[in-house]
């Protein structure tokens, strides 16, 4: 009994409602309907965390306190010390430069390369470290013969409250059949039936099942093709090297980035006629103090970078939390449960074993439904720690499609699990939502461009193509979609465009702008780049080691 | 509190850690051997054994839970042999396996790659079907591979199996796996336009018109 033995009560009755449960279908919320429970219950509409910035492109708009701080946040350079270098020697000079090493950067990175331009791919940790890696459920493409991409545009309009830009979702839905050809041509195994046929899943809020699987190791299998197809193309790329600030030319265009190197901190000075910002999420900012799903370099970088060269930001209000993460045990606290689990058939239970509603709500709606089943109605069961969580049963699946269903499509997930004994073929999961998802981002075209001329962007760091609510599957096709598209369109705007001086003056507009608003002195220093989980409780340093350390380090309020 | 010991050094933690989270607990800043946190990217596997016991154990570190007297380190890189080859110019075979990776041959049967495996894959076994050529069957045993680097750090011939094996699993999707007819036909009706009449009409419709168009949606199920 890997569960507390307190637990097991619980337990039972989800065993004794099973069979029962077999035949019950609770109805879905209308679209039109969604609303009274989101704002009441999803973390989104709690107003008190969030805030208006005061200064930057979104001036006025609100946004989580933790991404606020970032976005307004201080340089970590000092231009007057960097000037001087900018146009004499650069450590790299290249066409296309992309930023960022997950789905989108290394799809970026090759279709830039097949369209002609000389790449340089950079990434804050190894090539592949990206939450791309983690995904599990799959990525939707609207390719079975009772499907069409006009069913899967409306699905993602719908999932999102009908909030997303449609030209972005065009793009989408039209591309997915595209995209899982051309991952296949690399060499990515994805789930079929013996005749060949694709095997697609149903997620959630589609209305054919259109989701694509390689079992539940999707993202890895696709990463480590992507991956391998870098390296064997000999693209240059360089790891552990984030960027901290754009470089922009005396036009006013995007011309390259400062670098550094994260264990040495030398800069590092790339001209590049195109950059591609490809960074990726959030979750690592713990937006209201939410566990997460994400990859441990998940910092807003992007954003950040972005927001200080003028480009502005779309619904910036609303992150997506995953509604079924586990919630015990505690070593594995905020692990992402794929949504293919319920797409199997595991239904979402309360401490009685009774169904609250349906499992294949949008992931926003179920998400709120969860939290108020535990919060309102006090029907979570509470692990020792006091996390609260609702059950995910997963024994259901081989009772519909037959024993051995479970261990064959989702293996990270039984292994995962097993690794605390907790046998999840036979046993249900304990589940609460966790931060998974920035649903917005850089505002951005169907061809990758920003408003900032020289400035494309593809993966989660842009915005629009969700709206207010991603559906599942969705945004790893995203990745792929849009990485190629702004892979293509940066390296033909390579071809074209005359570079100019190199400046950091937007950085000195910056700092001054901060200061007019009072900002500068109680701003932190961004982008992040890491999150601070490194315990260090120690308080004896003298002031003026402090100072003499970090010279220019700004006081954080 | 547990004893642990960090490179040999002796520091106090509470017990239901993760050896990561127990790094980060006794003030550890990590940069290397840290990606998904989840069991997916393979960053962080690594090696440990206990204070009187100094057989070697395997284990992912944001997925191990500390015990009392063990002994731990990071293994953040280890250097491994990565050819550059075109897929598009392959076949799926076992001699071409042999052409990209001849020290595949020298694989003598240790089975050291298979015990240090944190996915408990049989790597040995799968090194062997990639001898006789059997690329369905390294692909199929290779499948859940997180590419951690471990079988590599301990295999004594420098071997790398992980990257072997991803060479037969992607020629294998390329090559082996039938296509999806449905699929091709698809993305030549999307290439002839043919959906771009019902997707412009929704985009033209009322918001209302469309939420209605949505909730009225027949769900299929299989």
């Amino acid at each position: 009994m890997p569960y507390p033995s307190y637990m097991e009560e619980s337990i039972r009755k989800v065993e004794a409602t099973r069979e029962r449960r077999l035949k019950e279908e609770l109805p879905r919320i209308p679209v039109g309907e969604r609303m009274p429970v989101l704002k009441a219950f999803h973390p989104d509409f709690i107003k008190a965390c969030m805030r208006e910035l005061l200064v930057g492109p979104n001036k006025g708009e609100r946004t989580p306190n933790e991404l606020a701080d970032l976005l307004e946040g201080n340089s970590r350079i000092d231009p007057d010390k960097i000037d001087p270098e900018l146009n004499s020697g650069v450590d790299y000079d290249v066409d296309v430069l992309v930023i960022g090493a997950g789905g989108a950067g290394a799809s970026a990175a090759l279709i830039a390369q097949e369209t002609g331009a000389d790449v340089l791919l950079v990434t804050k940790l190894r090539l592949g470290d990206a939450n791309t890696v983690g995904f599990q459920g799959g990525t939707q493409a609207a390719d079975r013969p009772d499907d069409s991409p006009a069913l899967h545009y409306l699905d993602t309009m719908g999932g999102a409250r009908f909030t997303n830009d449609p030209k972005l979702v065009e793009a989408l839905v039209k591309d997915a059949p595209s995209v899982i050809k051309w991952l296949e041509s690399l060499g990515v195994i994805w789930d079929k039936k013996p005749d060949g046929s694709m095997a697609e899943v149903a997620l959630a809020g589609e209305c054919v099942p259109r989701c694509h699987c390689c079992r539940d190791y999707t993202g890895l299998e696709v990463m480590r093709v992507l991956r391998d197809e870098v390296k064997s193309r000999d693209i240059n790329y360089v790891e552990f090297a984030p960027a901290i600030e754009l470089i922009m030319d005396e036009k006013g265009q995007v011309a390259g980035a400062v670098l550094v190197n994260l264990e040495t901190n030398e800069p590092l000075l790339v001209r590049a006629k195109a950059v591609v910002t490809a960074t990726g999420g959030i979750g690592r900012l713990h937006i209201q103090g939410f566990p997460t799903t994400n990859h441990y370099g998940a910092t807003a970088d992007g954003l950040v970078l972005a927001y200080r060269v003028g480009c502005p930001i779309v619904d910036l209000d609303t992150m997506q939390y995953h509604p079924t993460c586990a919630a015990y045990p505690l070593a594995i606290l905020g692990l992402l449960v794929t949504e293919k689990t319920r797409g199997l058939g595991a239904q979402v239970l309360n401490i009685d074993g009774e169904q609250f509603a349906h499992p294949l709500e949008p992931r926003d709606v179920l998400a709120a439904c969860i939290i108020r089943e535990c919060k309102e109605r006090g029907k979570g069961i509470a692990t020792p720690t006091g996390q609260v969580g609702v059950w995910l049963d997963s024994p259901r699946i081989d009772m519909i499609h037959g024993e051995g269903t479970v261990a064959q499509n989702l293996p990270a997930m039984v292994r995962q699990f097993g690794r605390f004994n907790i046998d999840i073929t036979k046993e249900p999961m304990l589940i609460y939502p966790a931060l998974h998802y920035q649903n917005g981002g850089i505002k951005f075209s169907p061809d990758g461009s920003t408003p900032i001329p020289g400035l494309f962007a593809c993966g989660e760091v842009e915005g629009g193509v969700h709206g207010k609510n991603r559906l599942g599957g969705n945004s790893t096709l995203d990745l792929f979609v849009f990485g190629r598209r702004a892979g293509r369109t940066a390296a033909k705007y390579a071809k074209g465009v005359k570079p100019g001086k190199l400046t950091l003056d937007h950085v000195r507009q910056w700092q001054r702008e901060l200061k007019e608003a009072g900002l500068a002195e109680v701003r932190p220093i961004s982008p992040k780049l890491l999150p601070d989980y490194a315990r260090q409780p120690y308080d004896y340093l003298a002031d003026y080691v402090t100072e003499r350390l970090q010279p220019g380090q700004i006081k954080v309020a | 509190m547990l004893d642990i010991y960090i490179m040999g050094k002796r520091y106090q933690v509470p017990e239901g850690l993760t050896i990561q989270a127990a790094m980060e607990y006794c003030g550890y800043r990590l940069i290397r051997g840290c990606g998904c946190r989840a069991a997916f990217c393979g960053a962080c596997g690594t090696v440990y054994n206990f204070k009187n016991d100094p057989t070697l154990r395997y284990a992912l570190a944001c997925q191990k839970l500390v015990e009392q007297d063990m002994y731990l380190t990071q293994i953040p890189f280890f250097p491994a042999a990565k050819p550059s080859y075109d897929l598009e110019k392959m076949e799926p075979t076992g001699e071409q396996i042999l052409k990209i990776y001849p020290e595949l041959l020298t694989c003598f049967g240790c089975n050291n790659c298979t015990k240090s495996c944190p996915q408990d894959l049989e790597v040995m076994w799968y090194m062997s079907d990639a001898l006789r050529g059997d690329i369905k069957e390294v692909a199929i045993k290779s499948f859940d591979c997180i590419m951690c680097g471990l079988c590599a750090a301990r295999c004594p011939q420098g071997l790398v199996p992980y990257n072997i094996a991803l060479l037969c699993r992607r020629l294998y999707g390329r090559y082996v796996t039938p296509r999806s007819k449905h699929l091709d036909d698809r993305i030549a009706e999307i290439e002839e336009g043919k959906f771009d009449a019902e997707i412009k009409e929704l985009q033209n419709m009322s918001l209302e018109e469309l939420r209605q168009r949505f909730d009225k949606r027949k769900i299929l199920k299989e």
